[in-house]
């Protein structure tokens, strides 16, 4: 193992109405900047903070769900920095008596199940956004919008246990899932989770990697961080410790003037906000914990006969398993699942969309009525896949667009006409079959393919013209 | 023992700006403070930290949104403004 990450991960509780510590609405993406503040998150002197219930009780569930040990008592600290994204010279968060210690998640690497171990979780504020007019290196100023400051955040930190980019990558992409099901989180909104990442090579310093702001991002910067690490050591050089940023358009890390250590943040308890005793809070929120991707793994391989690898996939998304059990109410769950995972999974992908947009463009009722055409034989496979695409693209009703293309299936007793109307056309073909030619067989079911302009089923149609040979 | 050093240090984090008699005067200053944080030493540390002085505990605020400030307001005692934003430092060298 020679190299060695850790991550720390600021999540947004998006879902949230409020800010952490004032009534502004966390509503604010496109909207104009600063227009989404009040005296205490723009640190206005004499404002007051007061926690937002629903803030910490995401932070259990969430905390809970991670198998993390919530603690009964919780402190909030200052923790002091000057730095213009937030406005009072110090960022409410928490120091020795966080929200939980420890906890993990299991992730599927190519050799196995790894456990991904976490040193805590602690809740805190969202600082303010900077920007920059032109360039980071050639602006003068910052341009600071404090809409973002003061929206919920958790940061959960992991222990240094991932030994690769793609590990951090999996990792990422687990904890989404996991936040998405508790529904505390939206990672579509922009800025909703931004990563730190630790890295270092064996024989190298531990180098930062701040503020990386998409899953992606944290991927590229990994790589491009070892890569740089293991030329400065095969050269003979020192990795020295420092701080470095990730310069997201061209792919590449760039030192940052260092930052304060650790102590000199200079931690002590918030004096405007009084201690949590949490106990009453954790049971409440054990009660309403919704049943996690395992456990709906599990189920769903029970309840509707999957196989452990449709069940794998469909639980990766909430929205997509929701998806699922919707239209397996009224249609076979296999033929559902199968459908789902392994056609309009892909059609979405292709057009860059996730189930949301497929619960607004082909909804549960219509992809279900879709499906029992085809159980019953009235449209083909390929009819089928026509229909989600028209669907996704451009909409409309489902009856219509298999009537308007022409997409119901011929019947059988049109297909036998037309299979013994072709192998009355086709007398070199035939014999060619009986004299144990296969393809002379594809080339029959071809020309039934053919005059029907594709509508009829392939495999129904060969079954049919063997019997139909294979009689005479 | 706390030396000119420390002071200086204190000074460069707390962002002010202080001159070598400051530093002379706040070096004596600090120790005299310190030396009342030795006395705790003294006590039996078999007590419950304090993190709060008020005795009250949890106290929420329903997650329901209000109307702030509008953004002419917020942006009114600002020096320096541009666009709706507010102008500050840059902090990336
Ligand atoms: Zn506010």
């Amino acid at each position: 193992m020679d190299v060695i990450i850790g991550l720390e991960v600021h999540v947004q509780l998006n879902k949230l109405k409020t800010k952490m510590f004032c009534p502004c609405s966390i509503d604010y993406h496109g909207d104009e900047p600063n227009t989404h503040v009040c005296p205490i998150c723009l640190g206005m002197p004499g404002a007051m903070p007061v926690l937002n219930k629903e803030a910490v009780k995401a932070g259990i569930k969430v905390a809970l769900a991670l198998n993390a040990e919530v603690q009964p008592f919780m402190v909030f600290d200052r923790k002091n920095y000057f730095y213009p994204d937030l406005p009072k010279g110090f960022q409410i968060s928490q120091y020795d008596h966080p929200l939980a210690w420890g906890g993990y998640l299991t992730i599927e690497t190519d050799e196995g199940e790894k456990k991904i171990t976490l040193k805590r979780i602690h809740m805190e504020e969202d600082p303010g956004k900077l920007s920059y007019k032109g360039s980071i290196t050639t602006a003068k100023y910052s341009l600071i919008d404090y809409n973002r400051s003061g929206v919920p955040l958790l940061e959960i930190v992991t222990e240094p246990v991932m030994n690769s980019p793609k590990e951090a990558r999996l990792f990422l992409n687990k904890l989404r899932i996991i936040l998405e099901y508790l529904d505390v989180f939206d990672g579509n909104l922009e800025g909703a989770m931004r990563v730190d990442a630790n890295v270092s090579v064996k024989g190298g310093g531990r180098v930062e990697i701040k503020n990386i702001s998409s899953f992606k991002g944290v991927e590229k910067a990994l790589t491009y961080e070892i890569t740089r690490q293991k030329n400065l050591i095969r050269m003979g050089r020192t990795v020295k410790r420092e701080t470095r940023h990730f310069d997201e358009a061209n792919n590449i890390t760039v030192s940052l003037r260092s930052k304060e250590e650790e102590q000199d943040y200079r931690y002590f308890p918030e004096p405007d906000l009084v201690p949590i005793y949490a106990e009453e809070l954790i049971e409440e929120v054990k009660q309403i914990l919704p049943e996690m991707p395992e456990e709906k793994r599990e189920r769903f391989k029970k309840q509707y006969g999957l196989s452990d690898s449709f069940a794998k996939v469909l639980v990766m998304d909430i929205k997509m398993a929701n998806y699922f059990e919707d239209v397996a109410k009224v249609v076979n769950p296999k033929l559902a699942a199968s459908w789902i995972v392994d056609v309009l999974r892909g059609e979405l992908n292709y057009r860059s969309k996730d189930f949301t947009f497929a619960y607004e463009k082909l909804k549960p009722e219509e992809m279900a009525k879709l499906l029992n055409y085809f159980e019953n034989g009235d449209i083909t496979e390929k009819g089928v896949v026509e229909v989600i695409r028209t669907k996704l693209d451009k909409g409309g009703n489902v009856d219509k667009i298999i009537e308007s293309k022409g997409l119901f299936a011929i019947p059988k007793e049109e297909i036998e006409r037309l299979c013994i109307e072709i192998i009355e056309k086709n007398k070199k073909a035939v014999e060619d079959y009986y004299a144990g030619k296969k393809q002379a067989l594809n080339f029959l079911v071809g020309q039934v393919m053919k005059a029907t302009r594709g509508r009829a089923d392939p495999g129904e149609t060969a079954k049919i013209m063997r019997i139909i040979l294979d009689k005479k | 023992m706390l030396t000119e050093e420390d002071v200086y240090k204190v000074a460069e984090l707390a962002k002010i700006e202080i001159c070598e008699e400051e530093a002379k005067k706040f070096r004596a200053e600090f120790e005299s403070i310190i030396g009342y944080f030795n006395l705790l030493d003294e006590v039996d540390v078999d007590v419950e930290p304090t993190f709060q002085v008020l005795p009250i505990k949890n106290v929420f605020r329903e997650d329901i949104p209000k109307k702030g400030l509008s953004r002419e307001e917020a942006l009114a005692n600002a020096k320096h403004v541009e666009n709706g934003y507010f102008k500050g430092p840059k902090i990336v060298e």
